[in-house]
């Protein structure tokens, strides 16, 4: 398998710009970017993968899809390597391409360096969104939970039954942040920080970090210990949609099916699944998203245990979670995977293995719930599934 | 559709914090600062764009023009926050997105308000709060 022949450029635009102090970065990229795609013939709604480094205001390639109004992304990938960066995005986009993950790449690169930062360099999403004491990302799952909770009845003591499994879950982590066990109504009178969230429907703040080793298959099998395979992937953007937000859902709802399909599993295949934490709002969003339950159901879902160790509907999150274990400098992907091969490997903590776990599914998702959100699903599977 | 400017706050008790005002909204900023909202609106889909800019979202044309908004709403979803950070400090306050009645759903804040009345689909009217450097920041009160 190689890149060779399996991508073509059909698009290229240079603006025509040297000195642009009335246009914004942002604008800079959109007019680029309009520019390729008129070269090559297509519009911005044929693009479904988009590269983009540092040089773009704001939340990476997040915060242009929202500008230019992308609907249509699989493929997010925001290398940063300099002035390089945009040959590192061809290679990639070109690997993407012939992996399926997209079929129309945009890469863009943009700025103002005779003109000076100011005035323009700005995200521009901060003037309408971040100015208003939009405290990230806190602010965008309270405003998320308060309109679940009035569209679809969801209660703060729902929310807590998250909470109170991590914690479960988190008993039994000696390295956990938080060891107590936690009642619904320890979470209840918790602190209101921004409401309807508690303090007690927030993740820890932790230091730490992990990390991951993937290999091919011929390396896989002369090593030591089980590996865990990856069935399959999916990713997503979710932004303010030029106004129309809609904050009762994640992007999970768009990568999700993409992981299960390219997996060939549904969600009632899977055995355990690490989703993101970082507010209790976002697993029970997650749980709807992915379709282990109805959209509007995820509050009645995590009632009664349904996410507690092993017996669970779905057990979650059994290290703790970010909830209860750890969420290392607020970045809890990689603990979300760390969990999901312990469970596959058969090392979870004793008492929260799934007994004969072999599918796993990991949820994560980036920035805020509310104006702007990459999401991105996997599927693994141990060893021999 | 032209409607009278709304009341700009020249010293508001809420933190108001003066936006970079990027080159192709200098016109919206200006409005704000004689009390009018204005919304971007594509002349080949007609919507109606949030946050302004002059590409259009929806259709990825560039044939888009200012109109003013009405300036009423209703709460879409909204936030008491309890903990701020910075000039947000002095919480409580309360963080909200209101649906114009142009459609666009708008991060703002609900001001002049009991913060524990406010409600979803409660009526809001425009308000602006002026900011150090002239410009205002469009907020929103219980309709009058
Ligand atoms: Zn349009």
């Amino acid at each position: 398998m190689s890149i060779k022949r399996k991508a073509f450029i059909v698009g290229a635009y240079e603006h025509p710009g040297r000195r642009l102090p009335d246009t914004s970065v942002p604008q800079i990229h959109a007019e680029v970017a309009l520019g390729a795609v008129a070269d090559a013939g297509l519009t911005l709604d044929d693009v479904d993968g988009l590269f983009t480094g540092r040089d773009t205001p704001g939340a990476g390639g997040l915060s242009l899809a929202d500008y230019l109004g992308l609907r249509n992304l699989t493929y997010l990938d925001s290398t940063e390597s300099g002035g390089a960066s945009p040959l590192y995005h061809v290679g990639h986009a070109a690997a993407a391409i012939a992996m399926g993950k997209c079929s129309v790449a945009l890469v863009t690169l943009a700025g103002k360096a005779r003109s000076g930062a100011g005035g323009g360099a700005a995200p521009p999403e901060d003037p309408f969104e971040l100015i208003f004491g939009a405290r990230p990302p806190l602010a965008s799952y309270a405003l998320a939970a308060r309109r679940h909770m009035y569209e679809f009845g969801t209660t703060s003591a729902q929310l807590a039954e998250v909470k109170v499994a991590a914690s479960l879950h988190a008993q039994h982590n000696p390295n956990a942040f938080l060891r107590k066990r936690l009642t619904v109504d320890d979470v209840l009178n918790s602190p209101l920080v921004s409401d309807p969230l508690h303090r007690g429907d927030c993740c820890v703040v932790t230091d730490g970090g992990g990390a991951i080793v993937l290999v091919s298959p011929e390396i896989a099998r002369d090593l030591p210990r089980r590996s865990v395979a990856v069935l399959g992937h999916g990713e997503a953007a979710k932004h303010s949609d030029g106004g129309k937000v809609d904050v009762t859902y994640t992007g999970a709802a768009s990568a999700g099916p993409r992981a299960f399909a390219e997996a060939g599993v549904t969600p009632a295949d899977i055995d355990y699944a690490s989703l993101y934490d970082s507010f209790t709002i976002a697993v029970v969003e997650q749980l709807e998203d992915l379709g282990f339950c109805a959209k509007g159901e995820g509050g009645a879902f995590v009632q009664d245990g349904g996410l507690v160790a092993p017996f669970g509907k779905l057990p979650f999150n059994t290290d703790g979670g970010g909830l209860a274990n750890n969420h290392p400098t607020n970045r809890g992907g990689i603990t979300k995977i760390i969990e999901a091969v312990r469970q596959l490997r058969e090392e979870a903590n004793a008492p929260v293995q799934v007994p004969d776990c072999a599918l796993a599914l990991v949820s994560g998702i980036g920035g805020d719930l509310a104006a702007r959100m990459r999401s991105a699903v996997l599927v693994l599977g141990r060893q021999d599934a | 559709m032209t409607y009278p400017a709304s009341e700009v706050v020249e010293e508001p008790a809420l933190f108001a914090p003066a936006p970079e005002v990027a080159p192709e909204l200098r016109e919206f900023w200006d409005a704000t600062s004689e009390g009018r909202l204005l919304l971007r609106r594509c002349t080949v889909c007609d919507e109606a764009i949030w946050y302004p800019r002059p590409v259009c979202p929806f259709c990825h044309s560039t044939r888009t023009v200012w109109e003013q908004a009405s300036g009423r709403g209703h709460i879409y979803t909204y936030s008491v926050v309890r903990r701020g950070t910075g000039g947000y400090a002095d919480a409580p306050y309360v963080l909200a997105y209101v649906e114009l009645a142009e459609g666009p759903r708008v991060m703002t804040n609900i001001v002049d308000c009991d913060t524990d009345a406010v409600e979803i689909g409660q009526a809001v009217e425009l308000v602006f709060h002026r900011t150090a450097e002239g410009t205002a920041l469009p907020r929103f009160r219980p309709a009058r």
